[in-house]
């Protein structure tokens, strides 16, 4: 990245500025300097441009913030690099990436945290956080290095998909984390219940005869971890929580004071079980769709709160990933491109309003992974999204920028789209 | 794709058989009847017919079978087609080769047809999407979702034991439901040829997630579940489902769900009962039953052949050029 004193000084004019971090939501001009936001509205004392961009009919907001993207580097570049996912990042308005632990090699040593650190860095287009390894090699059972992974720059700690079979490792985990005051990121998965399953179980899975996985696969988790965080008083984050039910044991939790946070992933905001229809393997993700009530009530838990960020869960894959029957392919969806459009799209369907969706997707996420970023407050960092919420263009090959085309909103006619993408003062992607 | 247009050609002819669902009432008997009249050929000395000459087909089996392959054999070769049977598990998924290379080499081969069985659900549905456009796809049996040439079977010979009245019946399911692929296009087809009433029966382990779903009534007691009925269908148990947990003993499963003379007289007294095969004497039934004057389960094995013969008839006939 340029240094700062070489920086451009950049007025982003007549765009609508939303920063729900400060409670904004007008129309003004956003003055840049020194990678930095340095004034909104009056143009500081002296201020010459060398750069504007006419934001008319536009919105201003923080960069976004993914609380979770699989670069597939190191270790599956053959399904994409962090220099691929970073422009897709960039032209998708993200200027925050957070990186789970489940690389190859596994991000369990400072070595592999710097490694993501150079790679972000050589590619320059967006900021990637990597979350480290919660016990070694994601095997459950020695406790990672995480002192010295926290002053690697980790943002915190997980196993992500891989399960703590015993109960004890990851009490002691927690106990570990809170220590050096880490958020733990918990994946809630009950391993011996979903038993190898590959849809919800539910008519869906029945009429199909897919191996089911079952709410409580999920629940019984989030009983665990619940009783295991309130034992050891860890900061603690759901990741893409799924039921209805265990969105309601967190709100339980939250209210009564657990220092726990949540987020939902895009996809299961639009989808269900329903869509696997006649196994369309686009919609094989783990955790699988859930029920058309489950999808409704994750809606109403973004809206009160309760689910605090919205993520991609962003899983770029090669095409053979997902050519196979349906049991045999690879969970995911490539994610990065569709975030902000169907973000968008769940304010036109009145799911949520506009300066809140953008909350879940800014400060949200920002606070959960303790960063200063997701704000346009003056001498905050300047990672800046304009998108035109009118803008209708279709996701397809030509326009899709991540390297995994495997989405099952391939075709998809979408309402909005990033223009510009400013990070950290330096535009890092230019629609026009 | 939806189901409809990837079995069904635009004239409503069957182009893949992958599963019962998806199908209608209609094509169901069209089925039925063109098996009656093959069962004709199939009792003769000279027991061929020339309809797929110069046709080849291949049993693709990724699992295995000994049955169903050799039903499908000797259906293909009473209609005069050529045959080859591949086992995959021996061959190219050994060596790494994805199922997609493998239907790409086969099609290169010019086949005209593939029978196809594999262990992972949904794998028809895959090849039939995957496969040059002139190929008929047979699903011979894909993980717990569908079996539907044993369904229309077992269909073949409740009506020739009861009549083509299914309104006035009564079948139970009995058994494994959760892993039974037969179930599931049991079900299917029984409730597609509107039958009175469809049960299922089997303790809660067995049974999966909203099966009333699927059209059926469930029950837990086998005494229960059979009274009045007028077929039973019982389905094979793994000897596997010890291990997972599902059930604690072939005893006590015997004991409760097992098929005896004196639990047959909860049923009709005219009651049929049926068995996919291979039987586990003294596991889901006694002998007794199993070769006693209600069973029809030879019965079934024979008519495997007229079945799939008017499947694989039918199927290859979508395929002709349409008469000006």
């Amino acid at each position: 990245m340029p240094t700062a004193d070489k920086q451009q000084r950049i007025r982003i004019r007549g765009g609508r500025v939303i920063d729900p971090a400060c409670g904004i939501d007008r129309i003004q001009d956003v003055f840049v300097a020194a990678g930095r936001i340095a004034a909104l509205g009056q143009a500081p004392d002296g201020f010459a441009a060398d750069m504007e961009i006419d934001a008319r009919d536009r919105v201003v907001c923080p960069g976004l913030i993914d609380l979770c993207a699989r670069l597939r580097e190191p270790g599956q570049e053959y399904k994409a690099t962090i220099a691929s996912e970073s422009h897709a990042a960039a032209s998708g308005g993200i200027t925050t990436l957070c990186c789970p632990p489940d690389t190859n090699p596994v991000i369990d040593t400072p070595a592999v945290t710097e490694f993501v650190r150079l790679r972000a860095e050589a590619a320059g287009k967006t900021r990637i956080v990597t979350l480290a390894a919660l016990t070694q090699g994601l095997g459950g059972e020695q406790l990672s290095e995480m002192a010295a992974l926290k002053k690697a720059g980790c943002a915190g700690v997980s196993n992500a998909m891989q399960p703590l079979l015993n109960p004890l490792v990851q009490r002691r985990a927690l106990e570990y984390a809170a220590t050096y005051e880490l958020t733990v990121f918990l994946y809630a998965n009950d391993h011996w219940l979903a038993n190898k399953g590959c849809a919800h179980e539910g008519h869906v899975a029945t009429r199909l005869g897919l191996p089911g996985i079952p709410e409580a696969a999920e629940t019984a988790a989030v009983a665990r971890d619940l009783a295991l965080i309130e034992q050891t008083g860890v900061r603690a984050h759901f990741c893409r929580l799924t039921t209805g039910r265990a969105v309601q044991m967190v709100a339980r939790a939250q209210f009564d004071g657990a220092p726990v946070t949540a987020d939902v992933a895009m996809p299961y905001l639009y989808l269900s079980e329903v869509d696997i229809s006649e196994f369309d393997s686009q919609c094989h993700l783990l955790p699988p769709l859930r029920t058309v009530e489950d999808r409704q009530r994750l809606r109403d838990a973004l809206q009160q709160g309760t689910l605090s960020a919205i993520c991609s869960d962003h899983q770029p894959h090669e095409p053979d990933a997902k050519l196979r029957p349906f049991p045999a392919t690879e969970p995911g969806i490539s994610g990065l491109d569709s975030l902000l459009p169907l973000g968008l799209k769940l304010v036109d369907e009145q799911a949520i309003g506009l300066s809140e969706l953008i909350h879940r997707l800014t400060t949200g996420p920002a606070k959960i992974l303790g960063l200063p970023y997701g704000t346009l407050a003056v001498g905050a960092t300047a990672d800046i999204c304009i998108f035109h919420p009118e803008l209708v263009w279709q996701l397809d090959t030509g326009t899709m920028q991540s390297r995994g085309h495997n989405t099952p909103f391939m075709g998809r006619e979408f309402k909005g789209r990033a223009t510009h993408t400013l990070l950290a003062g330096n535009l890092v992607y230019s629609l026009d | 794709m939806s189901r409809d247009s990837l079995q069904i050609d635009s004239n409503g002819k069957l182009r893949h058989f992958l599963s019962i669902s998806g199908l209608n009432r209609q094509l169901l008997n069209d089925i039925l009847d063109t098996a009656e009249s093959f069962a004709g050929v199939t009792e003769q000395t000279v027991k061929k017919v020339p309809l797929l000459r110069g046709k080849t087909i291949v049993n693709l089996f990724f699992e295995a079978s000994t049955r169903t392959r050799t039903t499908f054999e000797l259906a293909a070769k009473r209609l005069s087609a050529d045959v080859l049977n591949i086992n995959i598990t021996q061959s190219s998924a050994a060596k790494g080769e994805t199922l997609l290379d493998t239907l790409r080499n086969l099609e290169a081969m010019h086949i005209d047809m593939f029978v196809v069985r594999h262990a992972d659900s949904g794998a028809a549905h895959f090849i039939a999407n995957n496969v040059a456009p002139h190929i008929s796809i047979i699903n011979a049996g894909d993980g717990r979702h569908s079996h539907p040439t044993q369904a229309m079977l077992d269909m073949f010979t409740i009506r020739r034991v009861k009549g083509p009245d299914f309104g006035r019946l009564r079948v139970a399911i009995v058994g494994d439901i959760m892993h039974s692929r037969v179930a599931r296009s049991q079900i299917h087809a029984l409730n597609l040829l509107h039958t009175g009433e469809v049960r299922i029966v089997a303790p809660k382990t067995l049974v999966p997630a909203h099966a009333e779903s699927l059209g059926t009534h469930v029950f837990h007691d086998l005494r229960k579940g059979i009274k009045d009925v007028d077929v039973i269908i019982m389905l094979r148990l793994q000897r596997e489902r010890m291990q997972g947990a599902l059930l604690p003993s072939e005893h006590e499963y015997f004991e409760l769900f097992g098929l005896t003379e004196d639990k047959l007289a909860h049923a009709s007294p005219d009651v049929t009962v049926m068995h996919p095969g291979p039987i586990n004497r003294g596991v889901e039934m006694d002998s007794e039953v199993a070769d006693g004057p209600r069973s029809v389960i030879l019965e079934q094995v024979t008519h495997g052949i007229a079945v799939r013969m008017a499947v694989m008839s039918m199927a290859m006939s979508s395929k002709e050029p349409t008469m000006e």
